[in-house]
C-alpha cells in the first residue's frame, strides 16, 4: 500500500473512531439506565453492559403506583395546556411584532428577550404570593400559569422570526380585499404557519414536561405532583438505599416519548432551536 | 446573528403614509400584544417587583401579607455588636464562589467540546443526520432524570464509573462522586456538560453551514494548512456565534438549580445561589431573606444580560 493510501485509511479510521466515542458518549448513559430498569433487584447490584433475560418487574411495580401514574397525567395536562395557551398569546403576538411596523415595537422585544433572561427563583416568592392569592396553589393551574414566564418569551421570539420571514404580498393582497387583521391572521398568514407552530409547540412541551423548581414548590400533595418531581421524591427504606431499578424504570417511561419525539421531528426542532437563538 | 432583532416585513409601499388601514392595523397590533403583555405582567414584572419588596421586609412564607418594612437590614444590618445579613454570610459567598466556579468550567467546556462535535459533523459522512439526531438525546432527557442516571452510574459502591475506572487500573479505591466535597463538584459539572453539549453543538453547526464557501476553495488553492484555516478563517468567523452559545450557557448556568439539588441536594460543597436562595425561601421560609437571595441573583444576571445587549448593539452597528 502507497504511503498516500495508508494515510488516508489511517484518517478514516481515526474519524470513524471519534464518531463512535461520540455516539458512545451521548447514548451511553440512557441505555445504561434502560439496562438497569430490566434486572430483577436480585442482580441490580453486579455491573453488566447488556441484559441477557429481560425482566419486567420494575416496569410493573412502577405502574402500578397511583401516584406516578396521576404524575403522568398531570404532566401532561400541564404541559399541553401550557402549549396550548403560549401558542395562542404568542401568535397574535407575533402578527403585531413581525408584520406590523409601530412605535415601541423593539422595547417590547427587548423586554421579552429580557424575561427570558430571567432566573426563575428571583420570581419565587412574588409568584408563590399571586397563585395564593389567586387560589391556585396546588392545582395544575398553578404551574401551567407559571410556566408561561418561560415558554412565552421563547414562543414570541421564534414566532416572530418566522412570521417576519412570510412574503408580505399575500397580507397586502388580503387587505386590498378589505380583510380585518384577525381574518389576515386566521385565513392567510396561519395555515403557512403550520411547521413553525409545530416546532415552537414541541420546544415549549418539552421545557413544560422537564421543569422542576415551580413544580416542586407550588405542588404539595402527591396528586398534584409532576413527572420530575415524583421521579426526585421517589426514596427507599433509607437516604441511601434508593430503590435504583424503580427508578430506573420510571425514568425510562418518562424519557421513551421525548426521545421519539426528537427522532422523529429532528429537522424542525434544530431549526427552531437555532432560529431563537441565531436568527433570534 | 447575535441579538439582530427580528425584522418585520413591513416595508410594504402600500401603507407607507399614516392612512385609516395603517391606523387600523396599529389599533390592530396593540390589541394582539396585550394578552401577551399583560400575562408576562402577571407572572414576571409583577412577582419581580414583589421580590424586591419582600427583600426589603421581614415577609414570613406562612403569610407574606404581615410584613414590615425593615430597610436594607436582610443584607447588611449591625446589631450593635456585630454585622448580620445576607452579605456577611458566609453560606452565601460559598455559593457565589461555587455558582461562578460552577459556571465558568461548565461552560469553558461545552463551547470546547460544542464546537469540536460540531466540526466533526461538519464533515459529510454516510448515516450524518442519524448521528446529528442520535447527540440530541441527551438534550431530550430531563434534566432531573439526567441528574438520577448519572448518580446511579457515579454511585461510590454499584456504580459502573467506578466499576470501569478500577478495571482499567485508573483508580485503587471507589470513589465517592457525589458526597466526597472535593469530587461533587465535578459530578455537578459532569453531568451539565453531558446534558449542553448537543444545544452548543446544534448552535455551531448553523453557524458552521452560514459560512462563506468561497474562502476555503481559495485556501485549499493556496495549499494552506487545515489547521492554520481553522485558526484565521474559521474561528474568527464563528466568533459571534460562540459568544452567543457562550452568553446562553452563562445565564443559565449561573441559575442553575435542579441538577445540584437532585445530584447532592443542599450539601454546601455545591450549593448555588438558587439553591441557597430557595432553602431559605421554602424551606426556612424566611421570604424577606430568601428574597434577598434573589434580588442579589437576578442583579448579577441583569448585569450580565444588560452588557451583553449592549455589546450586540454595538456590534450591530458597526457591521450596518
Amino acid at each position: 500500500m502507497s504511503p498516500r493510501l495508508l494515510k488516508k485509511a489511517l484518517l478514516r479510521l481515526g474519524f470513524w473512531c471519534l464518531i463512535g466515542i461520540l455516539l458512545l458518549y451521548a447514548v451511553f448513559p440512557f441505555y445504561y439506565a434502560i439496562v438497569t430498569s430490566l434486572k430483577p433487584s436480585s442482580t441490580l447490584f453486579e455491573v453488566s453492559y447488556w441484559i441477557d433475560r429481560p425482566d419486567f418487574s420494575n416496569y410493573a411495580a412502577v405502574l402500578h403506583q397511583p401516584s406516578f401514574l396521576k404524575a403522568i397525567g398531570n404532566s401532561l395536562v400541564v404541559a399541553l395546556c401550557v402549549v396550548t395557551l403560549a401558542l395562542f398569546l404568542s401568535l397574535t403576538a407575533a402578527y403585531a411584532l413581525g408584520r406590523v411596523k409601530f412605535r415601541g415595537r423593539g422595547t417590547v422585544l427587548m423586554m421579552v428577550l429580557g424575561v427570558s433572561m430571567f432566573p426563575q427563583v428571583a420570581v419565587l416568592s412574588g409568584l408563590f404570593e399571586v397563585i395564593r392569592a389567586l387560589g391556585l396553589y396546588n392545582t395544575s393551574w398553578a404551574l401551567i400559569l407559571s410556566y408561561t414566564i418561560f415558554t412565552l418569551p421563547f414562543t414570541v421570539w421564534v414566532l416572530t422570526t418566522f412570521m417576519g420571514q412570510l412574503p408580505h404580498e399575500l397580507e397586502e393582497a388580503a387587505i386590498m380585499d378589505g380583510a380585518s387583521p384577525w381574518v389576515t391572521l386566521t385565513r392567510v398568514l396561519l395555515p403557512l404557519l403550520w411547521p413553525a407552530l409545530v416546532t415552537t409547540g414541541l420546544l415549549a412541551f418539552i421545557a413544560a414536561w422537564n421543569e422542576f423548581l415551580f413544580a416542586l414548590t407550588f405542588t404539595l400533595t402527591d396528586t398534584q405532583r409532576t413527572v420530575p418531581v415524583a421521579i426526585a421524591l421517589i426514596s427507599g427504606g433509607s437516604p441511601h438505599e434508593l430503590p435504583w431499578g424503580l427508578l430506573m424504570a420510571a425514568s425510562v417511561l418518562v424519557t421513551v416519548p421525548l426521545v421519539i419525539l426528537v427522532l422523529i421531528f429532528q429537522r424542525r426542532i434544530v431549526s427552531g432551536l437555532t432560529a431563537g437563538a441565531l436568527k433570534g | 446573528m447575535s441579538v439582530s432583532t427580528p425584522h418585520a416585513s413591513c416595508d410594504e409601499p402600500l401603507l407607507a403614509r399614516e392612512t385609516p388601514i395603517q391606523r387600523r392595523r396599529l389599533r390592530a397590533a396593540w390589541l394582539f400584544l396585550t394578552p401577551m403583555l399583560l400575562c408576562l405582567a402577571l407572572v414576571a414584572a409583577w412577582p419581580l417587583l414583589r421580590t424586591f419588596w419582600f427583600s426589603l421586609t421581614d415577609a414570613n412564607l406562612a403569610d407574606t401579607r404581615g410584613a414590615t418594612f425593615v430597610g436594607f437590614s436582610n443584607y447588611l444590618f449591625y446589631n450593635g455588636s456585630g454585622w448580620s445579613g445576607i452579605l456577611v454570610d458566609p453560606q452565601w459567598w460559598n455559593a457565589v464562589r461555587n455558582t461562578l466556579h460552577f459556571t465558568m468550567v461548565s461552560v469553558g467546556l461545552e463551547i470546547v467540546l460544542g464546537l469540536l462535535v460540531a466540526l466533526l459533523l461538519n464533515i459529510k459522512f454516510t448515516g450524518r443526520s442519524l448521528v446529528r439526531a442520535l447527540i440530541l438525546i441527551p438534550w431530550a432527557i430531563p434534566t432531573i432524570v439526567s441528574a438520577k442516571i448519572w448518580s446511579w452510574m457515579l454511585n461510590d459502591q454499584f456504580g459502573i464509573i467506578n466499576h470501569l475506572m478500577l478495571s482499567l487500573g485508573l483508580i485503587d479505591m471507589p470513589l465517592a462522586w457525589t458526597a466526597d466535597a472535593s469530587l461533587s463538584m465535578w459530578a455537578v459539572i459532569i453531568v451539565d456538560v453531558w446534558k449542553t453539549v448537543p444545544f452548543v453543538t446544534l448552535l455551531m453547526l448553523a453557524a458552521l453551514q452560514m459560512l462563506p464557501s468561497d474562502c476555503y476553495e481559495a485556501a485549499r488553492v493556496d495549499g494552506i494548512h487545515p489547521l492554520h484555516v481553522f485558526w484565521r478563517v474559521t474561528l474568527p468567523l464563528l466568533m459571534p456565534a460562540l459568544l452567543v452559545a457562550a452568553i446562553f450557557r452563562i445565564l443559565d448556568s449561573l441559575r442553575v438549580f435542579d441538577v445540584i439539588y437532585v445530584l447532592t441536594s443542599n450539601s454546601s460543597s455545591t450549593m448555588s445561589m438558587s439553591v441557597y436562595a430557595r432553602q431559605h425561601l421554602v424551606e426556612f421560609q424566611d421570604v424577606g431573606y430568601g428574597s434577598a437571595a434573589s434580588t442579589l441573583l437576578f442583579l448579577v444576571v441583569a448585569v450580565i444580560a444588560l452588557l451583553y445587549l449592549y455589546l450586540g448593539r454595538r456590534q450591530l452597528e458597526v457591521r450596518s
